[in-house]
């Protein structure tokens, strides 16, 4: 069924009486091509692009709990592409075209909203790393506008500019991004590779892989063994609880990071503003509450929910740099388990098992990456080569000395 | 989370610095013959477990001693805290 306006007028004529569900709920076959497990985004998307682009449709999708019931349904909605190392960026800025034409492409409201994202800086220095940042994102064709202070002053004149230890001195601005429905990115692939064939089974847990002579040929699930040629691990904040099972160490710390919604409020942040000093990001959700974050806890955690202390920190931040939010009450918080890498970057790689595939190490920025992570993850499981934008994303990075390091802080992944 | 010191009592966490797995502790030594594979596992592998997990925290704004604290990762509790010298005694006396 394609949705479209006319059809929703006409389900409205009827009683909206003839929607079907948007996946099927198949029984796993004995075998598949490739198996991917994990039905987060990452996971969806790599079997939608995997069917719709590469043309591989025997495939399915394994899922533990409910598809999107992980960071997917957790992050803060923010897209860009505003990183500096080449081995980022370019990736950053494929994903960022791919949600610009992702609602056409998947043919799925996922209310992409290209609003701008601001990141504040306060000092000369952090100035010329802006400028540097900017002229990085440039030479990848993506965007890149430097605000200076009167230029901030108009879009966001309620930020504290005259605070004491964080004057506001302008901001690197980046008008493709925004925020995406979080929930929707994960139905609309889901529905995307289902309609091509997947079989996107949930409920059913990963219990172990099959591995002989150093090859993988299936795993061992809640539902019984699935066979495959290919097995494919995605699954983001368990990746060392996973791939555990095959006897792999990964170069990743699991920690919790914090997220929140205020009460609803009317419209008054019409961009996503970073105020990294303090810690602290936000923008305002459709419904009117403000979305906002900070830094992880920094202890390895798989409790999906933090602590005190943080909620604190990054409400301070909140207040130094908008006071005027001071009197929105805080509605909701959470927690999501990051797969903290030992440089920050991703990883997106053959295992040194034949057939065993691995994509994770998203730390915090895994929800802007879902279609390139998922695009390039389907390239490289059809064609057994890396995707030229993701050549950096290899798991022996650190036995070359190849890091991806964008805050140059070294193999502490709580400081990342 | 509230952290019982062995010699100050319960602390706040928010006093401590984190510094991951104890395994951290047993670092390889530099006079051994360089095996290449061995460091690099030391330096960037973990084990990352979901439950019992013995790391290291920094007393920073306090004594400014080195802890190992058993904790799980899934709950958060802390079942075992004692300072990293006498956990690596109680490691070189096991070995």
């Amino acid at each position: 069924m394609k949705y479209s306006a006319l059809k929703i007028f006409l389900e409205g004529l009827s009683g909206n009486q003839g929607w079907k569900k948007a996946w099927r709920e198949p029984d796993p076959k004995k075998e598949y091509d490739i198996i991917i497990i994990g039905g987060g985004g990452h996971g969806l998307s790599t079997a939608y692009y995997l069917s719709n682009v590469y043309n591989i449709n025997n495939i399915a999708v394994l899922e533990k709990g409910w598809i999107g019931s992980g960071n997917i349904g957790r992050n803060t909605t923010i897209i860009r592409s505003n990183y500096l190392l080449p081995e980022n960026e370019p990736f950053y800025e494929f994903s960022l075209k791919l949600w610009e034409g992702l609602e056409q492409d998947t043919n799925y409201n996922s209310m992409v909203s290209q609003r701008g994202v601001i990141n504040i800086f306060h000092s000369d220095a952090q100035r010329d790393a802006a400028v540097r940042r900017g002229n990085a994102m440039l030479l990848s064709g993506a965007d890149a506008t430097l605000l200076d202070e009167n230029a901030l002053k108009n879009l966001c004149p309620y930020l504290d500019f005259e605070n004491a230890r964080f004057p506001v001195k302008g901001a690197l601005m980046q008008k493709r991004g925004g925020t995406v429905r979080h929930d929707a990115v994960a139905w609309g692939y889901a529905r995307g590779a289902d309609k091509k064939g997947v079989d996107i089974i949930q409920n059913c847990e990963v219990e172990d892989f099959i591995i002989k002579n150093g090859v993988c040929s299936g795993v061992v699930t809640s539902k019984g063994k699935i066979h495959a040629k290919k097995v494919a691990s995605c699954v983001a904040g368990s990746s060392s609880k996973v791939m555990s099972k095959a006897n792999m160490r990964l170069p990743i710390e699991s920690h919790v990071l914090q997220a929140f919604v205020s009460e609803g409020l009317k419209p008054i942040l019409s961009n996503v503003i970073t105020f990294g000093a303090g810690h602290f990001y936000v923008s305002q959700s459709d419904k009117g509450g403000l979305v906002f974050g900070g830094d992880i806890d920094g202890y390895n955690s798989y409790a999906q929910r933090g602590n005190l202390p943080v909620v604190e920190d990054v409400c301070e931040g909140g207040m130094a740099i908008m006071p005027m939010i001071g009197r929105a009450r805080l509605l909701r918080m959470w927690g999501g388990i990051m797969d903290m890498s030992m440089d920050g970057s991703p990883f997106i790689d053959r295992t040194h098992i034949g057939g065993l595939y691995f994509n994770g190490g998203w730390c915090y920025g895994g929800f802007k990456a879902t279609p390139a992570s998922g695009y390039c993850y389907a390239h490289l499981l059809a064609t057994d080569t890396p995707h030229p934008v993701a050549k950096g994303y290899t798991l022996n990075r650190f036995k070359l000395g190849h890091l991806i390091d964008e805050k140059g802080v070294g193999a502490q992944p709580n400081l990342h | 989370m509230i952290i019982p010191h062995p010699y100050l009592g319960p602390r706040d966490s928010c006093e401590f610095v984190y510094k991951g797995d104890a395994a951290l502790l047993f670092r390889p030594e530099r006079e051994d013959p360089v095996d290449y594979d061995t460091f690099h596992n030391y330096l960037y592998l973990r084990n990352n477990p979901a439950g019992e997990h013995k790391e290291l925290w920094y007393h920073e704004y306090g004594d400014r001693s080195w802890l190992v604290i058993t904790r799980n990762t899934e709950t958060h509790e802390i079942l075992k805290v004692e300072l990293a010298v006498d956990y690596l005694k109680a490691q070189e006396n096991g070995n």
